[in-house]
C-alpha cells in the first residue's frame, strides 16, 4: 500500500473521529431549544460538558494532519473557502463561549440569549461542514496553478445546500440518541420522542441526497462502477441505520449510539471512496483536480508523520476511550456542572 | 489597504489574542501540579481547596484558548496559502505533532481535572494534573519548534523552482533541534511560568487585601512566589542564550533589536533610546561596545550592523528595538518585584506588606506585556522574511483571497474577540469574587454554597 493512500485514510480517520464526536455535540446543540426550562437545558449542556472541547481537538488535529500530509489541499481549500472557513470558526467560537457562559448568571434573559446562540451556532456549524463536503463532491473551479477560482456565493449551489441540511440531520439524529443515552426520567422519555422524528428527518434527507448524487454527480458513482465491491458499503449502511430504531425500541440506547456512530463512519467511507483519488475535484476542468499524489508532502515526511501517528494515535484513542468510560452513565448536575 | 497589510494585521490580532491564554495554561498547569502534589503528600485539605480553585481558573482559560486556537490552525491556509504550500512539508508536521502529542492530552485529562473529582481516585486525579501540565508544555514544544524553524531553518532542502519551489524535510531531528528552537523554547516556557505565577500572586494578594480566604491566599502565594523566583532567573539565563542564537543566526534581527546601524563597528548596548531610522542612529543612555562584549567577549570587536545588509533585507528597526527593550525593562521590573517578595517571605513579612500586595494585584499584566512584546520583537525582527532567508512575507500570501474578504473577517474577528475578552474578564472577576469552595471542615455547620 502506498503512503499517499495511507495518509488519505488517516486524514479520513481523524475527520471521521471528529464527525462522530463533535457530531453529537453539534446535534445536542441543534436540539437545544427543544429542551424546555432551565433544568432540561442544563442537562443538555452538561451531557456534553466534560467532552466537547476534547472533541474539537479532533478537528484541530485533522486540520494539522491535512496541512502536513497534503499541504496543497489544505492551502487551496482554506484560502478558496475563505469566508466559509471563518464563518465556521466563528460559529465554533460562539458555541464554546455559549457553553462556558450560559449558566454563569441566573438571569433568564441572559440564559435564553446564550441558549439561542448555542443552538444557532451548532446548526450553522453542521450546515457549513455539509456545504464544504457538498462542494468537494460536486467539484470546485480550480486552475492549473492549484488555486481556487470561484466565489463565496458560488459555493452555495443547491447540491451543497442539500448536503448541508443532510449533515444537520445526521448530527440531530446522533445527538438525540446521545441525549437519550445520557439522561433519565421524564426528560429521557421526551428525548426518546426526538429520536424518532430525527430519524425520519434524516431518512428523507438521505433519500433525496442519494438520488441527487446518482443523477447529477456522475464522478461520484464512477468508482463504484469500477469496484462493485464498494456497493457493500451502502448496503451495510442501510442495515446499520435500520438497526438504530430497533435498538431504541429495545431500550439499548448505547447500542443505538454505536450504530449511529458506525453509520457516520460509513458515510465518511462512502465519501472517501467516491472522491478517491481526488481530494479536491476540479469542476469544470477535472485535469486540475488535487489528488492524493499531486498535492501531497514528500515521501520522507509522510513516513515521519506515519511514525508519529502510529506512536501517538493508539495512546490518544486509549485514553479518549478511558475518559468516556469515566464519564459514562447518566448526567447529573452538581457543583462542578456548567 | 493592501491585502498584505490586512492579512498581517489580522494575523497579529488573532495570534496576540490567542497568546494571552497558552502562557497562563502552562504556568497554572505547573502550579496546579505542585498544589495537588502537596495535597497527595500532606493530605491537608487546604491544598485540595487550592487545587480545586485554580483548576477552575485554568478551565476558563483553556476554553478560550481552544476557541481562539482553532483559528490559528486554519489561518495559515486561509491567509497564507502560498506560505502553507511552501512550508507544509516541514511546518505542517510540527503542527500535526502538536495535535497528536499535546492537545489531545491536555483537553482529555482536563475533563477529569475539572469534572472528575468524584469519579476517579485521588491518585488518578493527580495523574491527570500531571498529564495536563505535560500537555500544555508539549504544546509549547511543537509550536516553538515550528516557529523556530521559520527563524533558523534547518534539516530541509528546496525542491522545484519559481512558483513550484517548496521546502522538504531531509532530517526530521535537525528540523526539531534547529539552531534556535531549544533556546527559544526555554525562554517561552519560563515566560509562561512567570505569567501563571503572577496570576496566582495577583489574585491571592487581592484576597489578602480584602481579608478574605486568607489561609488559602497565603498558601497559594507561597507556591507562586517560589515558582516566580525560579522562572525569573530562568528567564534571565534563557534570554541571554536566546539572544546569542539571534546574534549567530539572524544578524539583521540582532542589529534591529540593539539599534546597531554601522556596517562594521563595535555595537553599543542601549538601556533605552529613541530610534532615528532616517539618520541611522539611536539616542539614549548606553554602554559602549557592550553588545560586542556579550557576543564576542571583547568590547572592541565589530558587529555587523544594518548598513551591511541590502535595504530590502532589513527589518523595521524602531518597532523591533522598542518592543525588545520594553520587554527587557519589564523583565527587570518583574525580577525586582519577585526578589522583594522572596526577601519579605524569608523575613516572614510577605503577607503584611500592604503596599507590596497592592503592587502585586495589577502586576499580573506585566508578564502578559513582556510575553507579547518579546514575540513582537521576534516576529517583526524576522521581517521582511516569513521564513528567514528563504521566503518573503509578501510572497507568502493567499492568491485566491481578495482584500475585501480579509477586511470582512478582520472586522468580525475584532468584534468577536472584543466580546470574548470582555466576557473572559467578567467571568474571571466572578470566579475571583466567588472565591474558593469552603473546605469540608468549614462546611460542617454552615450552609453549603450552591453551585453556580
Amino acid at each position: 500500500m502506498d503512503l499517499h493512500l495511507i495518509w488519505f485514510i488517516l486524514v479520513g480517520v481523524l475527520l471521521a473521529g471528529y464527525a462522530i464526536l463533535d457530531g453529537f455535540d453539534l446535534g445536542v446543540g441543534a436540539l437545544h431549544l427543544f429542551a424546555k426550562g432551565d433544568n432540561e437545558r442544563r442537562l443538555m449542556i452538561n451531557a456534553i460538558g466534560p467532552v466537547w472541547d476534547g472533541n474539537e481537538v479532533w478537528l484541530v488535529t485533522g486540520g494539522g494532519a491535512l496541512f502536513a500530509a497534503f499541504p496543497d489541499v489544505y492551502a487551496t481549500l482554506a484560502s478558496g473557502f475563505y469566508l466559509a472557513v471563518f464563518l465556521l470558526i466563528f460559529c465554533l467560537i460562539f458555541r464554546a463561549v455559549a457553553i462556558e457562559f450560559r449558566s454563569k448568571l441566573p438571569s433568564p434573559k441572559w440564559r435564553q440569549t446564550w441558549d439561542v446562540a448555542f443552538s444557532v451556532a451548532s446548526i450553522l456549524t453542521a450546515f457549513l461542514f455539509g456545504v464544504v463536503i457538498g462542494n468537494l463532491i460536486w467539484g470546485i473551479p480550480l486552475g492549473a496553478d492549484k488555486e481556487f477560482h470561484g466565489t463565496f456565493f458560488g459555493l452555495l449551489h443547491p447540491y451543497a445546500l442539500l448536503t448541508g441540511i443532510m449533515v444537520v440531520s445526521v448530527c440531530m439524529m446522533h445527538g438525540s440518541i446521545y441525549i437519550v443515552m445520557k439522561t433519565e426520567g421524564e426528560f429521557h422519555d421526551k428525548a426518546r420522542g426526538w429520536v424518532k422524528n430525527c430519524i425520519i428527518f434524516f431518512m428523507i434527507m438521505y433519500g433525496i441526497l442519494t438520488m441527487a448524487t446518482m443523477l447529477y454527480v456522475p464522478q461520484m458513482v464512477a468508482n463504484f462502477k469500477n469496484y462493485p465491491i464498494l456497493f457493500l458499503i451502502p448496503v451495510v449502511k442501510l442495515l446499520v441505520i435500520a438497526n438504530i430504531p430497533r435498538e431504541i425500541y429495545h431500550k439499548k440506547d448505547f447500542m443505538a449510539f454505536i450504530s449511529s456512530s458506525v453509520a457516520i463512519v460509513l458515510f465518511m467511507f462512502l465519501f472517501g471512496s467516491g472522491i478517491f483519488p481526488n481530494m479536491a475535484y476540479s469542476n469544470p476542468n477535472p485535469q486540475f483536480s488535487l489528488t492524493i499524489y499531486n498535492a501531497s508532502s514528500s515521501i520522507k515526511t509522510l513516513q515521519t508523520m506515519l511514525i508519529i501517528a502510529l506512536i501517538g494515535m493508539p495512546i490518544v484513542i486509549a485514553y479518549t476511550v478511558s475518559i468516556y468510560w469515566i464519564f459514562r452513565g447518566k448526567v447529573k448536575l452538581d457543583e462542578h456542572s456548567y | 489597504m493592501s491585502l498584505l497589510l490586512l492579512s498581517r494585521i489580522q494575523f497579529t490580532i488573532t495570534i496576540m489574542f490567542h497568546y494571552i491564554y497558552p502562557p497562563l495554561s502552562i504556568g497554572l498547569g505547573v502550579i496546579i501540579l505542585i498544589m495537588e502534589t502537596m495535597y497527595m503528600i500532606t493530605k491537608n485539605p487546604l491544598y485540595h481547596q487550592m487545587t480545586k480553585f485554580w483548576v477552575k481558573i485554568f478551565g476558563l482559560n483553556f476554553a478560550i484558548g481552544v476557541a481562539t486556537g482553532i483559528v490559528m490552525e486554519f489561518e495559515f491556509g486561509t491567509n497564507w496559502a502560498t506560505y502553507s504550500r511552501y512550508v507544509g512539508d516541514v511546518f505542517g508536521s510540527a503542527l500535526a505533532a502538536e495535535g497528536v502529542f499535546a492537545f489531545f492530552l491536555e483537553s482529555g485529562f482536563l475533563a477529569i481535572l475539572l469534572f472528575g473529582w468524584n469519579k476517579v481516585s485521588p491518585f488518578m486525579h493527580w495523574v491527570s494534573a500531571l498529564l495536563v501540565c505535560f500537555g500544555a508544555h508539549f504544546s509549547a514544544i511543537w509550536i516553538v519548534v515550528a516557529n523556530s524553524w521559520m527563524q533558523t531553518p534547518a534539516g530541509y532542502h528546496i525542491v522545484g523552482d519559481g512558483l513550484h519551489a517548496r521546502a522538504e524535510i531531509t532530517d526530521f531531528w535537525a528540523m526539531v533541534f534547529n539552531p534556535s528552537s531549544m533556546e527559544r523554547l526555554a525562554h517561552v516556557i519560563s515566560g509562561a511560568w512567570i505569567a501563571g505565577a503572577f496570576m496566582v500572586l495577583s489574585i491571592s494578594a487581592y484576597y489578602l487585601l480584602k481579608k478574605q480566604h486568607t489561609e488559602f491566599a497565603k498558601a497559594s502565594m507561597k507556591v507562586a512566589i517560589i515558582l516566580a523566583m525560579i522562572a525569573c532567573f530562568g528567564q534571565l539565563i534563557t534570554g541571554r542564550i536566546a539572544a546569542e542564537a539571534v546574534a549567530k543566526w539572524q544578524p539583521t534581527k540582532l542589529a534591529a533589536m540593539e539599534g546597531h546601524f554601522a556596517a562594521n563597528a563595535p555595537a553599543n548596548f542601549y538601556l533605552f533610546g529613541l530610534v532615528d531610522e532616517k539618520n541611522h542612529q539611536v539616542i539614549g543612555p548606553h554602554i559602549k561596545g557592550f553588545v560586542s562584549y556579550l557576543i564576542h567577549g571583547d568590547f572592541k570587536q565589530p558587529v555587523k550592523g544594518l548598513q551591511s545588509f541590502k535595504n530590502a533585507d532589513r527589518p523595521p528597526v524602531a518597532a523591533t528595538f522598542y518592543t525588545y527593550h520594553l520587554m527587557i525593562i519589564i523583565g527587570i521590573i518583574l525580577m525586582l518585584i519577585t526578589v522583594t517578595g522572596i526577601i519579605f517571605f524569608w523575613q516572614g513579612r510577605l503577607f503584611e506588606k500592604v503596599w507590596y500586595l497592592r503592587i502585586l494585584v495589577p502586576a499580573v499584566l506585566l508578564p502578559q506585556f513582556a510575553n507579547q512584546l518579546g514575540w513582537i520583537a521576534a516576529e517583526v525582527g524576522r521581517q521582511p522574511w516569513i521564513v528567514y532567508g528563504l521566503l518573503r512575507t509578501s510572497d507568502g500570501l493567499s492568491k485566491a483571497v481578495q482584500a475585501g474578504a480579509v477586511l470582512t473577517s478582520l472586522i468580525m474577528f475584532t468584534l468577536i474577540y472584543l466580546l470574548l475578552f470582555v466576557l473572559f474578564i467578567f467571568l474571571l472577576d466572578r470566579k475571583i469574587k466567588h472565591g474558593p469552595e469552603l473546605i469540608e471542615a468549614q462546611i460542617d455547620g454552615s450552609t453549603h454554597r450552591a453551585s453556580e
